[in-house]
């Protein structure tokens, strides 16, 4: 039996699968929107419950949450109706994949053939692509449920999601609160039960800090993981694809549904895709576990870091060995970050021009209509990186800023490859603080960028890194994240599943429909 | 190599490299709040990288080649479904030379 640890999150409804649900008993369909994708994989293919109920139960809670959470920028009902009757021809045929029928959300950067895809920007309203992004492929290959498309910062820019051009998305722990960002919809889906499991990207912590003050687990895979192919690039060095879930092990079950080599994407790697679930083992015995002075800063929640020295202490009980470890370029790592990913997306950003798709602002001569169409298209955050990123390219400046940049980069990179000689998995805060209110640093982009100060040195390392809750402060989730090797999605899974199962964290449930009670009270 | 608050022309002739039209108060929006990003990653400079080669990216792999084979290609009108304006399946754009 897991112990039990005493949390500070006990009033809110909880939620133990055990108790509500037993084998052969008559499932609630009201009832699937708590079920992990794992535990809804077992009752479809019991065929205790059809694809269609659990279709019907997560749109339903879609009608019944969304206006508050706002997790989504486009609702697609009809697709995972129709996805549904699908599904459950295939569970009959006996030729269900692990994603079959489990109900699934899609940041609106992964392209999508019968949706539309606005990565969150006006110079994409209505843009349907021509094809599916190579994630999202695979999905429907298999026939998941596509509940929607989430919202985002605009092109995947921002931590709070309040660079949406579309709406702002709410914390379901606190509906004034940001979700984190800038796959703030995706982070806030999963946390609201609108689906079990969502799709986000990660090219800073677009995954792991909104995860982490959502209250659910983020996965970044390893730089090379999983296919970008239809990813709406960013910054093409960094982003990757991962997934979002209320569990580890579904997490782990989606990593091994879009992980491997794609022909469409060369950077994707050719490296075998082992059984995650089947590493989630609940042992830490001998584990090497490092620990880094260097994330410990100036300007920290004092609770945060409490927390999460208490899980670490937690972590040395269960059998792990505690190192310290440093990681000296770790204070450079966010200046880094924003001159190489403003740069690459500049130049990635420079499709959009009124020509081959999305809004066109048609002036006199073509330069006007570029001017025009980028000057109107993007949002304020999307321009300052473009001007940033121009900038630090630009000539007397490149050498200076963009080279030095990937030198501290390659420094940043040694310091991982050399803690890695002696540990298995780094333990660090996924952020700085808990989630704060709607507005608070919309005004001041440096203070909106230091959100991300743990999140990015694993993505300029390129290597994996998962966030799971480990604590609460002020009613709102606290996160810490494992970083591991290149390639070795396992370890870092095991160490968060061992860890999750060992605590109650993750089965709190965010007061949502209390709020939303309150709300219609008055 | 921190320096002064960027100049209206600087932001000016970056917006243009950048192909985006600022309104007036964005590029004074613009001059302060890059300045002060700026500011913050000049902070790299202190950096002793003389013997650091830089990294574009961190995979291992290098010249990814694909056989020479053909392959169907995405529909004409699919692609150009998305297009402002078109003509006999071609993007139309103004005038680029009198």
């Amino acid at each position: 039996m897991p112990r039990t640890v005493k949390t500070a999150c006990s009033k809110y409804e909880q939620f133990s699968s055990s108790t509500t649900f037993t084998r052969g008993s008559e499932v609630l369909v009201s009832e699937l929107i708590h079920r992990t994708a794992a535990e809804l994989r077992d009752l479809l293919d019991r065929g205790e419950i059809s694809a269609a109920d659990v279709a019907e139960a997560h749109l339903e809670r879609v009608e019944a949450v969304e206006s508050h959470v706002n997790a989504f920028i486009t609702v697609t009902g009809d697709i995972a109706r129709k996805q549904a009757r699908a599904a459950d021809q295939r569970i009959k045929d006996g030729s269900a994949g692990p994603m079959t029928g489990i109900p699934v959300g899609l940041k609106d950067i992964l392209c999508t053939i019968d949706a539309p895809t606005t990565a969150g920007s006006r110079i994409l309203e209505g843009y349907v692509s021509p094809y599916d992004s190579s994630v999202v492929a695979r999905l429907r290959e298999q026939d998941a449920l596509f509940i929607g498309k989430t919202n985002t910062d605009e092109f995947a820019m921002g931590s709070s999601t309040e660079h949406s051009a579309y709406k702002f998305t709410s914390n379901p722990w606190k509906l004034d609160h940001v979700p984190g960002g800038s796959s703030g919809g995706s982070a806030a889906c999963v946390a609201a039960n609108e689906v079990s499991i969502s799709l986000g990207s990660d090219t800073g912590g677009s995954i792991r800090q909104p995860a982490g003050f959502c209250g659910v687990v983020g996965l970044k895979p390893t730089y090379g993981r999983v296919s970008r192919f239809g990813l709406m690039a960013f910054a093409s060095s960094l982003d990757q694809i991962g997934p979002f879930s209320r569990t580890v092990e579904d997490s782990a079950l989606m990593l091994g549904a879009i992980s491997g080599k794609d022909p469409n994407d060369s950077t994707s790697v050719d490296t075998p895709v082992p059984d995650y679930r089947s590493a989630l083992n609940g042992d830490l015995t001998g584990l090497r576990i490092g620990v880094a002075d260097e994330y410990q800063i100036e300007g920290m929640d004092p609770r945060v870091e409490q927390s999460v020295k208490t899980a670490i202490a937690e972590l040395e009980r269960m059998g792990a060995e505690i190192v310290p470890i440093s990681l000296p370029h770790t204070e450079h790592a966010l200046a880094t970050y924003y001159i190489i990913a403003p740069a690459e997306a500049s130049a990635n950003l420079a499709r959009f021009d009124g020509v081959k798709y999305g809004l066109s602002l048609t002036q006199d001569n073509l330069l006007d209509t570029y001017l025009e169409t980028r000057g109107k298209g993007f949002g304020a955050e999307v321009k300052r990186r473009v001007m940033l990123g121009t900038y630090a390219l630009s000539s007397g400046y490149y050498d200076a800023y963009y080279v030095q940049a990937q030198k501290v980069r390659t420094l940043i990179k040694r310091d991982f490859d050399q803690a890695f000689e002696n540990v298995d998995v780094i333990a660090a805060p996924t952020s700085p603080t808990v989630s704060f209110q709607k507005g608070a640093r919309t005004d001041d982009p440096m203070q909106m960028y230091l959100s991300d100060v743990f999140t990015i040195p694993a993505n300029m390392a390129g290597i994996p890194g998962v966030a799971i809750p480990c604590g609460y402060v002020d009613d709102l989730p606290v996160s810490m994240q494992f970083m591991g090797r290149a390639f070795d999605e396992a370890t870092i899974l095991r160490v968060a599943h061992a860890y999750e199962q060992n605590t109650d964290w993750h089965k709190a449930r965010p007061p949502l429909d209390e709020a939303i009670a309150a709300s219609a009270g008055n | 190599m921190s320096k002064d608050k960027l100049s209206l022309e600087e932001v000016d002739h970056v917006a243009m490299l950048a192909r985006l039209g600022l309104e007036p108060d964005e590029r004074e929006m613009m001059r302060e709040q890059l300045s002060s990003i700026i500011d913050h990653i000049s902070l790299l400079q202190s950096v002793d990288t003389s013997a650091i080669p830089p990294t574009a990216q961190v995979i291992t792999l290098q010249n990814q080649m694909r056989s020479d084979e053909v392959h169907d290609s995405l529909e004409l009108d699919e692609v150009m479904k998305n297009a402002p304006d078109s003509e006999d399946g071609m993007f139309k754009v103004r005038a680029v030379l009198e």
